[in-house]
């Protein structure tokens, strides 16, 4: 699985970065932010997609398992 | 925050921030400029005598409110984040010409949306440049756009715009003899300190929950059909056209708005350079605000080139007027377009 660094970028990339990954139509996905906008925005378009997300925090930044 | 509560928290935001633009204007503002990001900073660059144009001086607390409400509430909310070294200067020069785009059309996208409340139908050919230059953001975001990762800044750099905004605040009560205002014209008409203040703390605090962003709207539409922050954009729109004919301020046509021309190709062309630049920016002047609000040092840079720009705007005779656009404000708005396009490509990735 890819680990996805969208650390730092502004908005709407981090949405972006994981829309283009996952054109890959893979079942798990794994892309870091470091903000909870960006958290709430991808969260929202995997969901779109019919994905789940899990959201943790580490270190300051919110790590985000995308799974089918 | 859950989807349901993320959708309510933006409706909530928009009836509120439209509800307090059509009030704003009862209170003394400008018609039709409840809250103009665009109007108020040049007002306040007037203010400061970075330019001299007369009617258009006053340090509004409106935009002091944005910024301090969204640093109140990213603190309480722990998402307050000093960081920056995304392209600041690049930044700036975007926000130059957003400021040149948006004083073509007499006002930035809040106001867009706020004088088609009021009826001004103006603000309808506004809002299909302003569509057509997120598109032309959306090209560039396809192509692997990207001003580059912003990064962890000190302290102090995250509180040093909030701090500039303190200032500005003290300046306006304490020592206004300092300060140019206008005597006459859009400077001179405005909501009481308090009010004003008040009111832009109210919608900071809600913007910064919410994300309200005037051009992330129509860009996430058009990218993910996304319907998060359009709805914030309509709710403004719905509280604004309300809350303008229960008191009376509505006026439907193209003739004889307030603070408005109709020069349909320019204002067509200056909210093209707004849409464009914005998506470039990642935000409209509203969402700047609260970034810099919320510790982010580029936007505070984005808003310095706001600045900048309406001075430039101001001392070059590149802004309209109620009479229409200048012949210096056309060439302007021409090159603005030509450096978006050109920081597009440059920053675009090749087979993104």
């Amino acid at each position: 699985m890819n680990t996805l660094d969208a650390r730092g970028l502004s908005c709407p990339e981090p949405v972006v970065m994981i829309r283009k990954a996952m054109q890959s139509k893979e079942n798990a996905y794994r892309i870091v932010v470091d903000n909870t906008t960006a958290t709430e925005n991808i969260s929202r378009f995997v969901k779109n997609q019919g994905y789940n997300v899990v959201v943790t925090q580490e270190n300051g930044d919110y790590v985000l398992d995308i799974t089918k | 925050m859950s989807d349901k509560k993320e959708r309510i928290t933006i409706i909530i935001a928009g009836l509120v921030v439209g509800l307090l633009g059509a009030l704003l204007v009862l209170a003394g503002n400008p018609a039709n400029m409840g809250f103009c990001i665009a109007c108020f900073i040049r007002d306040t660059a007037g203010a400061l005598k970075l330019h001299s144009a007369g009617v258009v001086q006053y340090i509004r607390p409106e935009i002091i409110g944005l910024v301090l409400g969204a640093m109140i509430m990213s603190m309480v909310r722990k998402e307050f984040q000093p960081k920056g070294g995304s392209s600041p200067f690049t930044r700036f020069v975007l926000g130059f010409a957003v400021m040149v785009g948006a004083l073509m059309f007499l006002g930035c996208p809040l106001r867009m949306v706020l004088r088609l409340a009021g009826g001004d139908l103006n603000a309808l050919v506004a809002l299909a440049g302003f569509v057509c230059g997120i598109l032309g953001g959306v090209f560039f975001l396809n192509k692997g756009y990207s001003l580059g990762r912003s990064y962890k800044m000190k302290t102090l750099e995250g509180v040093a715009f909030p701090a500039v905004q303190v200032g500005l605040l003290i300046l306006l009560v304490g020592f206004p003899t300092l300060l140019a205002f206008s005597a006459e014209g859009p400077g001179s008409l405005h909501a009481a300190v308090g009010i004003a203040l008040g009111a832009g703390i109210l919608a900071g605090v809600l913007a910064q929950i919410s994300r309200l962003c005037m051009v992330g709207g129509i860009r996430d539409l058009i990218l993910f059909k996304d319907t998060k922050l359009i709805t914030g954009f309509v709710m403004i729109f719905a509280a604004c056209l309300v809350g303008n004919l229960v008191l009376g301020k509505f006026n439907l046509g193209f003739a004889g708005q307030p603070v408005a021309h109709t020069a349909h190709i320019w204002n067509f062309l200056g909210m093209v350079l707004v849409g464009l630049g914005s998506v470039l920016l990642g935000g409209c002047p509203l969402r700047q605000l609260i970034l810099a609000g919320e510790g982010n040092a580029d936007s505070a840079v984005t808003v310095v080139g706001y600045a900048v720009g309406a001075a430039c705007c101001h001392n070059f005779g590149l802004a309209s007027s109620g009479n229409g656009p200048t012949a210096n404000g056309q060439i302007a708005v021409v090159i603005g377009l030509v450096v978006c396009v050109v920081i597009g490509f440059m920053n675009s990735k090749k087979n993104a």
